[in-house]
């Protein structure tokens, strides 16, 4: 099933990115006075843009199986596959923290929120999570980057590593990185729980309504182990589902943050590689969040069987 | 031939980081009252009782919105790799501080009397960064890539005209040409590269893309891509080695951020906005830790018309739009100040400028009555300009992400309501900008931006040969006196000559108003304070880097 769905989404995206008017041979081509007409062509030539669309398709896709990625079109012409690898870990790796730090906060705030309902404590989270859901990121970031970068000096304010990195032991090179991303893994977090901590408390509502748990209420159990135990489990489902779909989200890394941040990463790689046209770098990033989504997909679909033992796949 | 070059810089900042300029003056306003160490100018504090003498070390960070694409120079089309490229490799010929054509390489050069051949005598000695020497075998291999058609570069023009070049000895390289051609000795400041490294290979993927050997004063140490790129000192420099220990190139693509590491330390050099340098820098505090510079940038923007529509034939509509609209307005409005008037394509103080030509102070009542004997009226006072029952309405298309060229529309539009033509804007992204509107010519006006060569030649831009598809005259301006005076101006060496040509072209454009030149803006650099023997001059600041030092005691190595 992944296969023929992996090749439609990369049929799509090819035609969806050369429909898009402009070349990558454009930016550095166009309106420039030292380029002529037979220079332009030439390049075209060398790219392969000259040859038909959907022989273009075909030679790649002919690659792409032998999981060649092909070259970048950028002037340095690097391996794509080699663009992506670099960036992949920096921008996995901060989205899985900002990931953990959500679920860290986020799920307990909705249960509490949910068990709470109405009262001060409900509100005031609610009020929390909605704030950091409504502050532009980009603000945000600049106000805490003036707070503990300028004027306090604690932390550093973009990047991911100081001018002397290179210098530094194993260690002092480890608490460097540290230090560098915990401005944007926590904005990250901050800016995104809402939505995730809004889930677990309307989906646990639901579940403390269900007559189970006041059988288990009934049943004498203490509140501790009807909530955690019983509804918890059950109010996870929604929640995972929400959970599986924002892996691909992991690798997409954001323009925004990634800009603000001076992080090096997919966000980054792949917006400019739209802008410049680069094919190759474009349907790269592509393949592997398709390939992403549909594993996340996956995932989501194990867990489901492993909260709720009733789902079974034959 | 290397006279313009369309500047795009500002697309690439996205219109997000424009809003986050907004939320950073909010910002600073927030938290100014929890100011309670200074990030900056620690040491500077101290600088009254150090020794300013020039001396070696010292590191310097530039701050740049992007990377660097190769150091292999040909392949590269982007300003951020020509500017770390030009620390690491020399030309034949460089630019002086008054932007006078002086010897690099070359010790001296000849151009013949008929103006065909230019021959070049190379220093002797000069070594790259691998201790090899540098004759005119690489010279004559630099040329040959350039013209070697399986080289993807998009400057091959130059040398391809070139009838024939040879190296007859070891320090002497000579090229001829089929006909004089001024712009030629221009394209001698072509960076010069090791042919010992580079004979023979595929030059699309040699590794001196990343890592380069050159022969200039900075020597190659390491790049992070997307992070930043090292450079230290040539000690062998031909000119003698530079102060500056190390050049840190570092990648900042938000403004913004890019401006809050200058203050916190992390960033020495950087260009400010102009709503930076107008509002956000002019404080003592600042003014103690950084220095700040402003001279006219290499470039124009402009309101172009479609001469192919029949609204914009009739010349005494041009002038009338031109009167119409307010350039200082604009420049205030849009720059704060920062920039002057545009009156044509040359940058006002270069040798080429020529400042008597017909301007258009704002006069809308003189605006008014050109275009009633063009025959625009209100004639059903509606308020609007018709004839023939057509109303006066066009669109003004520009590239999306520059605020500063929609801004300049929207004070236009004001202005042109206000003497009864409707404007629209439309902004739209740059490869359909290009591709689907100034390429098929389905504009009315538009506004750009031209990079002011270091040559004034025109050719591309106003020949009436070169309003074809994809070509730069696609306003299709056809004059055929200018086009004589652009052959005659681009085929002598005699700068008199030269001069009065385009003095001339100047006139004639000013009387015209193809465009309506709107203003040049200014380059505002910004340097920490602790670096010395800047000299701004004609050419900017960067000119003398090789002489800017920091005094011992202020020197930072971390």
């Amino acid at each position: 099933m992944m296969v023929p769905l992996l090749l439609g989404i990369t049929l799509i995206s090819f035609t969806v990115i050369h429909l898009a008017p402009g070349e990558p041979t454009g930016l550095a081509t166009e309106l420039n006075p030292r380029v002529t007409a037979e220079v332009r062509e030439r390049l075209r030539v060398f790219y392969g843009l000259d040859k038909p669309l959907h022989e273009q398709y075909f030679r790649w896709l002919v690659r792409i199986v032998k999981l060649d990625f092909g070259r970048s079109f950028s002037p340095d012409r690097r391996l794509v596959i080699d663009k992506i690898l670099e960036r992949l870990p920096i921008t996995v790796s901060l989205n899985v923290l900002s990931l953990l730090l959500i679920i860290l906060i986020a799920l307990p705030l909705g249960v509490l929120s949910a068990t709470h309902q109405d009262t001060w404590l409900d509100r005031s989270t609610s009020l929390f999570v909605f704030i950091g859901f409504a502050t532009p990121t980009f603000w945000a970031a600049l106000l805490l980057m003036i707070l503990f970068g300028v004027n306090l000096g604690w932390l550093p304010i973009s990047g991911l590593r100081s001018l002397n990195f290179d210098s530094l032991t194993p260690f002092w090179q480890a608490v460097d990185l540290l230090k560098h991303i915990v401005l944007p893994v926590t904005l990250s977090a901050l800016t995104s729980l809402a939505g995730l901590s809004r889930y677990m408390r309307s989906s646990m509502l639901e579940e403390i309504r269900q007559d189970y748990v006041t059988t288990a209420r009934a049943k004498g159990l203490g509140e501790r182990v009807v909530v955690y135990k019983h509804a918890l489990r059950n109010a996870l489902l929604p929640v995972i589902t929400v959970l599986g779909l924002s892996l691909p989200a992991l690798i997409g890394g954001s323009v925004i943050f990634e800009s603000i941040f001076a992080i090096n990463g997919m966000g980054k790689l792949f917006f400019d590689s739209v802008l410049s046209r680069d094919y190759p770098v474009v349907m790269g990033v592509l393949v592997m969040g398709a390939f992403l989504t549909l594993l996340g997909n996956l995932l989501a679909d194990i867990s489901y069987a492993w909260s709720d033992p009733r789902i079974r796949y034959d | 031939m290397n006279t313009l070059k369309m500047s795009i810089g500002m697309k690439l900042r996205s219109s997000v980081s424009l809003i986050i300029v907004l939320g950073l003056s909010l910002a600073l306003v927030t938290l100014n009252g929890c100011s309670s160490k200074p990030g900056e100018g620690k040491a500077e504090k101290k600088a009254t009782k150090v020794d300013l003498s020039p001396a070696y070390g010292g590191r310097l960070v530039e701050g740049s919105i992007g990377d660097a694409s190769t150091l292999l120079p040909p392949l590269a089309t982007d300003s951020a790799s020509s500017g770390v490229a030009a620390f690491i490799y020399n030309g034949l010929l460089k630019f002086d501080k008054d932007l006078k054509l002086v010897g690099d390489l070359a010790e001296s050069w000849e151009v013949s009397n008929d103006g065909l051949t230019i021959t070049f005598h190379l220093r002797k000695g000069v070594k790259w960064h691998d201790g090899v020497e540098l004759t005119s075998k690489d010279v004559m291999f630099s040329y040959q890539l350039m013209i070697d058609p399986k080289t993807p570069t998009a400057y091959s023009g130059d040398y391809l005209i070139v009838k024939k070049a040879e190296a007859p000895d070891k320090y002497t390289f000579r090229v001829y040409y089929a006909k004089p051609f001024a712009p030629a000795l221009i394209s001698w400041t072509l960076n010069i590269l090791p042919a010992h490294l580079l004979q023979g290979k595929d030059v699309t993927k040699s590794p001196l893309a990343r890592h380069p050997i050159g022969t200039g004063p900075y020597r190659f140490v390491s790049w992070r891509q997307g992070d930043r790129i090292i450079l230290t000192y040539n000690p062998d420099y031909f000119e003698g080695r530079a102060y500056m220990g190390k050049y840190i190139f570092r990648v900042i693509p938000d403004q913004a951020t890019m401006f809050l590491e200058l203050k916190a330390g992390g960033v020495d050099m950087m260009g400010l906005t102009p709503l930076q340098y107008a509002r956000q820098t002019d404080n003592a505090k600042f003014k103690r830790g950084y220095r700040k510079y402003r001279y006219l940038a290499f470039s124009y923007t402009y309101l172009g018309y479609n001469l192919l529509d029949p609204k914009f034939k009739d010349k005494r509509v041009r002038r009338a739009l031109s009167y119409a609209i307010d350039k200082q307005e604009i420049i205030d409005g849009v720059l704060l100040g920062l920039g002057t008037i545009a009156t044509g394509p040359y940058k006002p103080g270069t040798w080429a400028y020529n400042s008597n030509v017909k301007r258009y102070p704002y006069d809308p009542a003189k605006a008014k009555q050109l275009l009633g004997q063009a025959g625009w009226t209100d004639s059903d006072r509606d308020g609007i300009l018709d004839r023939n029952g057509q109303p006066f309405k066009f669109t003004i298309i520009t590239n999306q992400g520059n605020s500063l060229r929609a801004k300049t529309a929207q004070i236009i539009q004001r202005r042109l309501r206000e003497i009864g033509i409707v404007v629209d804007i439309r902004p739209i992204e740059w490869a359909a900008f290009i591709n689907e509107f100034i390429d098929k010519k389905k504009f009315e006006a538009v506004i750009l931006g031209w990079t002011i060569g270091q040559d004034p030649d025109q050719y591309d831009i106003w020949h009436s040969s070169k309003t074809g598809i994809k070509e730069l005259n696609f306003i299709s301006y056809k004059n055929s006196e200018m086009d004589e005076l652009l052959i005659k101006a681009r085929e002598t060496f005699d700068l008199e000559a030269r001069k009065r040509y385009y003095y001339r072209f100047q006139e004639i454009l000013a009387e015209d108003q193809p465009y309506t030149f709107l203003y040049v803006p200014e380059s505002l650099p910004v340097v920490q304070a602790r670096v010395q023997g800047i000299e701004p001059a004609p050419a900017g600041i960067s000119y003398n880097f090789i002489k800017w030092y920091v005094p011992k005691g202020l020197q930072r190595t971390s």
